[in-house]
């Protein structure tokens, strides 16, 4: 019993950074209907950037700096790539966001080689017992501060004007152009902060690893299952998207054999498929009768 | 104030939809432009509020005039700051949303807050079932409350010049007077200019000043309702009433069918 509240709070607590890397995708997904397969590069790009910011000026700044620069990053991918392709077939976009992948992959590795680059100890990596259960701090803290992204997304797209227009664009374009909603602003606003996203879920993966390294990219493909079993229009989708993930796979790993670590979050994308192809909260189309 | 002067739209580049159209729409005038299917009175809404852009047309010849300055080929939020506003056809709302967030969407380029609520309150006014279902996702509203969404959305935005684009598409007649005299008490009230573009002709010429008739991307007839009332081809092509007034039987149609007398 006590292995399985082990894994279960394993699982829970590496899926929260899953979910963080989910919500990065959906955001953009959301504003855009872009799949954008490079989120797993952006986290890398812009965790190592943080890494150089760290050893040039120190933790609080070089955190600061790299978050900013993610930030511009996602304004500037966007205007590069994604915008000469507006009102492009969907395969055009979807070619461009996974060749954008393998070309951060080389600035990755032509910038920082292929070498891991250390993260300081920003949190301790002791251990906390709840009864027999052991949690890590640093787990636990990343848990806490995704969820805290979450609750401020939700808020911002519920309450901000902003937001409004980001929810009013994902549904329709030429409505939102109708209302006088900047259409190309919200698509640039929504690179920039889902690449914010990425680099807060780098920090965290950055503090929990001790490093950062380019082949921590395969992440990104943990967040597509996640994203697909949440849905892809659903934020809160995202987040009980990831969890699963990391739920499923901790128990599979741990109670079934470990090389079902892996595959398990396929499987479970391929069942949801099956089921609810629209995600388990993506948004069903709404049809009056 | 709106002022069109022989502009001709592409699509592409190549497809010609808009072949040299002028039409003007007065300060505190309500304006209709009638037409088939495909004549092209979308993509002259379309040309003014800058959406083409949006359908890769282009404004290829001819300016658009808005209170004296050329705005065409113009930035779609760019053309709704100037205070024009299109009302996009067929019951363009944001679904998942709520009916206020809808509401709200229309207020998007302003900044003043307290005008803001206070013009929510008198859209809520004008439309007084909206206020009871403000907090339901508007895609599950009647086809007449979301036609009364989008014109309140459009009001939102404090407008000059509403274009209006088939408010009567595919809603049931008494609904279609209802929307009518809601567009007609919100000219009465604000003295907004309206541009209506519908194919149902009885009622817009009913609220109209001034029409005019569009057919394959060229205007071929205009003039005040009241003569185009009187018209005997606007009578028999879209009045749908013969020529001694009364309402055609199928019984008495002929063989043959009338010309229209101008040329397309």
């Amino acid at each position: 019993m006590v292995f399985f509240l082990q894994l279960t709070v394993t699982g829970i607590l590496t899926g929260s950074i899953y979910a963080l890397i989910a919500l990065g995708i959906v955001i953009i997904y959301k504003a855009t209907r872009v799949f954008n397969f490079a989120q797993g590069e952006v986290l890398i790009i812009s965790g190592l950037a943080t890494t150089t910011f760290i050893s040039f000026f120190g933790i609080a700044i070089g955190l600061i700096s790299g978050l900013i620069v993610s930030f511009f990053l996602g304004l500037i991918i966007e205007r590069l790539t994604l915008r000469p392709l507006i009102g492009q077939p969907i395969l055009a976009t979807i070619m461009m966001t996974l060749g954008l992948s393998w070309a951060l992959r080389g600035v990755g590795s032509i910038g920082w080689q292929s070498t891991i680059r250390q993260f300081p100890e920003i949190v301790s990596h002791s251990q906390i017992m709840i009864g027999e259960v052991g949690i890590s701090r640093i787990h636990l803290i990343a848990f806490l501060v995704s969820m805290t992204v979450f609750v401020l997304f939700a808020i911002f797209f519920k309450k901000t004007k902003l937001g409004l227009g980001m929810r009013a664009t994902a549904e329709n374009h030429q409505f939102a152009q109708s209302t006088g909603i900047n259409v190309k602003g919200v698509f640039a606003m929504t690179w920039a902060i889902s690449c914010f996203v990425a680099c807060i879920a780098a920090i965290l993966l950055g503090c929990i690893g001790g490093g950062i390294s380019p082949t921590v990219s395969m992440i990104g493909l943990k967040a597509f299952p996640a994203v697909i079993v949440g849905g892809l229009e659903s934020a809160p989708g995202a987040v009980i998207g990831g969890l699963a993930i990391g739920l499923l796979e901790s128990w599979a790993g741990g109670l079934i054999h470990p090389s079902l670590m892996e595959v398990t979050p396929y499987f479970v994308l391929l069942l949801v498929l099956f089921i609810r192809p629209y995600g388990l909260f993506g948004l069903v189309r709404i049809e009056r009768v | 104030m709106l002022d069109i002067q022989n502009i001709e739209v592409r699509y592409t580049g190549v497809i010609l939809v808009l072949k040299g159209v002028s039409l003007k729409v007065p300060d505190e005038k309500i304006v209709t432009l009638l037409g088939a299917n495909g004549a092209g009175k979308s993509t002259t809404l379309k040309a003014v509020s800058g959406l083409l852009s949006t359908e890769l047309g282009r404004v290829t010849d001819g300016t658009i005039y808005f209170e004296g300055e050329p705005i065409e080929n113009g930035d779609p939020q760019d053309i709704v700051k100037k205070g024009i506003i299109q009302v996009i056809e067929g019951r363009a709302i944001f679904e998942h949303l709520t009916a206020e967030e809808n509401l709200m969407t229309g207020a998007y380029l302003r900044h003043d807050g307290q005008a803001v609520k206070r013009d929510l309150a008198k859209v809520y006014a004008f439309f007084p079932k909206l206020k009871t279902l403000r907090n339901k996702t508007s895609g599950y509203l009647s086809g007449g409350e979301q036609q009364m969404l989008v014109i309140g959305r459009a009001l939102m935005s404090e407008p000059k010049i509403m274009l209006i684009d088939e408010a009567s598409m595919g809603l049931a007649p008494l609904l279609v007077d209802e929307i009518f005299r809601i567009i007609k008490a919100v000219y009465d009230e604000e003295k907004t200019s309206i541009l209506l573009v519908e194919q149902n002709a009885v009622a817009a010429l009913d609220i109209a000043h001034y029409g005019y008739i569009m057919e394959n991307g060229r205007i071929v007839l205009d003039g005040p309702s009241e003569t185009l009332k009187d018209n005997e081809d606007i009578k028999e092509f879209y009045l749908g009433l013969s020529e001694v007034g009364s309402k055609k039987s199928y019984k008495d149609i002929k063989h043959y069918k009338r010309r229209k007398r101008w040329l397309g």
